[in-house]
């Protein structure tokens, strides 16, 4: 259920795959609608002809070079994984 | 010196000690062993110590490069390799970093010891480390106070002596606020300036490591060794590194120092005002010409940034899915149930709203208004600093518009959270660089609580702002005092 702004939260949150409880997405939903609220005031300001900025110093095109070099074992790769075997992450069944 | 004195000397004075052969690396890493288990049960600065790897490089150390001997403190945002990376939340429960981020190389390199990992609010979210999912805090001034954040944990164990020297990351004010707080020296560099290669990512555009110290002069050695291009982050800038010690030696006759009329607002601090308009004076009398500009978008800042950085933060945070590493959901019943319970269980309350919130001003139907418009209003900000610059060298302000606030005063509410950071997001928006340094005490309940000057100076201008910091500094006695809970250690 959406409060005071567009945003519904339980709906949100399932795009982001977070489970809520309902008190959760009700404290959230007041709490993001004062938010929402608050940045209205953007609206305030004519931006018409403004390119969207980004930081002081951008820089472009940015590559390696396309050189090999050592990096993460697969045995470093996995070493925090919860589960792994073969080599491999091991995750619930996806494929029926 | 030796013993318990040790601690509390700056990086600079540590040096030469140690370069004389006066004490030893080990004997360094003892003396900060020490007064960590004195106080640091009280104060909870650090989430993880490794003594004994710090040990291990203390008895090879080499004084005689740049920062040979010397321990760090570490932000635990900052993948160290070996120990512990949390970023304070549960979603990393058990993660051991597997390499060490850029930053790190090249403290190793320039000859100085992690240490141990500090406390921070979970992801680098907040600005009263009251956000750890691991741990609370306190501010050393007043311990019933937080230490401001996100980096509130290297903030406290440098200004507690727990630490000589620690890097935090500031993505809308979370070196330099802290800094403020705890009454030490924070510097957020030039985005681009410092590799960012093994912080873990919150907001990309707005994210950068920096130096958290006892002085201004620390700030500048650490810079030294971690500014530079990388080719490991994109967003690295190849232009060439100062030595900013060398440039700390000039006076301030000549320099013109900016105050915008926008940042002295209803809401600061009485104490606070009095303290930054004594260190204006103090700036004038030391050479330094002030004089008024305007940065008319300041109050759209906090609005821009938290839309943008809760947009790059919902899509940054989405690799935490219980399945690479960290934390993941016990018995799932298949993958979407194992991406909800981890999310659930491993994220704490503020990571969730950032996630939501950015996830909708991203969504279709919702992004022009929200996210491009907010990148727009970005880029007036932007030209705002640019044409001040025009006028003058660096701008003055206060770092956060009160001292430290209580534990728990501001928790239940978001946004009165968010617009603790009204004076530094600004910075991270524009890309430029600022420093806070001590400037005074309020007085609270009994309590002295320190009180931070910020100066804020063109893209890659971080010469000039600890050039001018430092001959502030110097004029002054505040970055002499030590909070209580340090000067009180009982002689062993």
């Amino acid at each position: 259920m959406a409060g005071n702004s567009d945003l519904d939260v339980a709906y949100v949150a399932r795009l982001t795959r977070i489970n809520l409880t309902e008190d959760e997405a009700k404290i959230f939903q007041k709490q993001l609608d004062d938010v929402l609220k608050y940045v209205e005031k953007l609206r305030q300001l004519d931006v018409t002809g403004v390119d969207a900025g980004t930081h002081a110093l951008p820089v472009f095109n940015v590559f390696r070079d396309d050189a090999p070099r050592d990096w993460f074992t697969a045995e470093q790769a996995l070493s925090n994984a919860p589960r792994q075997a073969n080599g491999l992450f091991v995750v619930p069944k996806v494929v029926e | 010196m030796i013993g318990n004195d040790l601690p509390a000397m700056s990086i600079a004075d540590l040096q030469s000690l140690l370069r004389r052969r006066e004490v030893s690396p080990s004997e360094v890493i003892d003396g900060l062993r020490e007064r960590i288990e004195a106080i640091d049960g009280n104060l909870g600065a650090y989430l993880s110590l490794d003594v004994e790897a710090a040990m291990k490089e203390a008895e090879r150390a080499n004084v005689d490069l740049p920062l040979g001997g010397i321990p760090f403190a570490i932000k635990d945002i900052i993948n160290v390799m070996g120990q512990p990376c949390s970023c304070a939340s549960k979603i990393l429960n058990g993660y051991r970093a597997p390499y060490d981020a850029t930053v790190v190389q090249k403290l190793r390199a320039a000859g100085a010891i992690p240490f141990g990992k500090t406390n921070l609010d979970e992801f680098a979210m907040g600005s009263s480390t009251e956000n750890s999912a691991l741990k609370s805090t306190r501010n050393p001034w007043d311990l019933s106070r937080v230490p401001g954040g996100s980096s509130g944990g290297s903030a406290a164990a440098v200004a507690a002596d727990e630490a000589f020297g620690a890097l935090g990351s500031d993505t809308g004010g979370s070196i330099r606020q802290p800094a403020a707080l705890c009454g030490v020296v924070g510097l957020k560099p030039t985005y681009g300036r410092v590799s960012r290669f093994g912080l873990v990512a919150f907001a990309s555009s707005l994210d950068q490591i920096g130096p958290v110290t006892k002085t201004v002069r620390d700030a500048a050695l650490i810079m030294n060794v971690i500014a530079g291009h990388d080719p490991q982050d994109s967003t690295s800038l190849s232009e060439p590194v100062a030595d900013y010690v060398v440039e700390l030696g000039n006076d301030l006759r000549g320099v013109r120092l900016g105050v915008p009329k926008e940042y002295m607002i209803e809401g600061i601090d009485p104490q606070v005002r009095a303290a930054i308009d004594a260190a204006v004076k103090q700036l004038n009398s030391l050479g330094a010409e002030i004089i008024e500009v305007s940065l008319p978008g300041t109050e759209y800042a906090i609005a821009v940034y938290y839309i943008i950085a809760t947009a790059e933060a919902s899509a940054n945070l989405a690799r935490f899915d219980g399945v690479r590493y960290g934390y993941r959901a016990e018995n799932p019943k298949d993958m979407l149930d194992l991406y909800g319970r981890t999310r659930e269980e491993g994220f704490g309350p503020e990571v969730k709203r950032r996630i939501i919130l950015g996830t909708y001003v991203l969504s279709s139907g919702y992004y022009d208004a929200y996210y491009l418009r907010a990148q727009k209003v970005r880029e007036l900000i932007r030209r705002d600093f640019a044409s001040a610059f025009e006028k003058v060298d660096a701008l003055i302000s206060p770092t956060s518009p009160v001292a430290a606030f209580k534990v728990g005063e501001r928790v239940a509410d978001p946004l009165q959270m968010y617009l603790a950071d009204i004076f530094t997001i600004a910075a991270n928006l524009a890309g430029i660089c600022g420093i806070s340094v001590p400037c005074g005490f309020a007085e609270l309940d009994a309590h002295r609580l320190p009180i931070g000057l910020q100066l804020l100076g063109k893209p890659l201008d971080e010469a000039r702002i600890l050039q001018v910091a430092h001959a502030y500094e110097q004029s002054t006695d505040w970055h002499k005092a030590r909070p209580p809970i340090a000067a009180d250690v009982p002689k062993q």
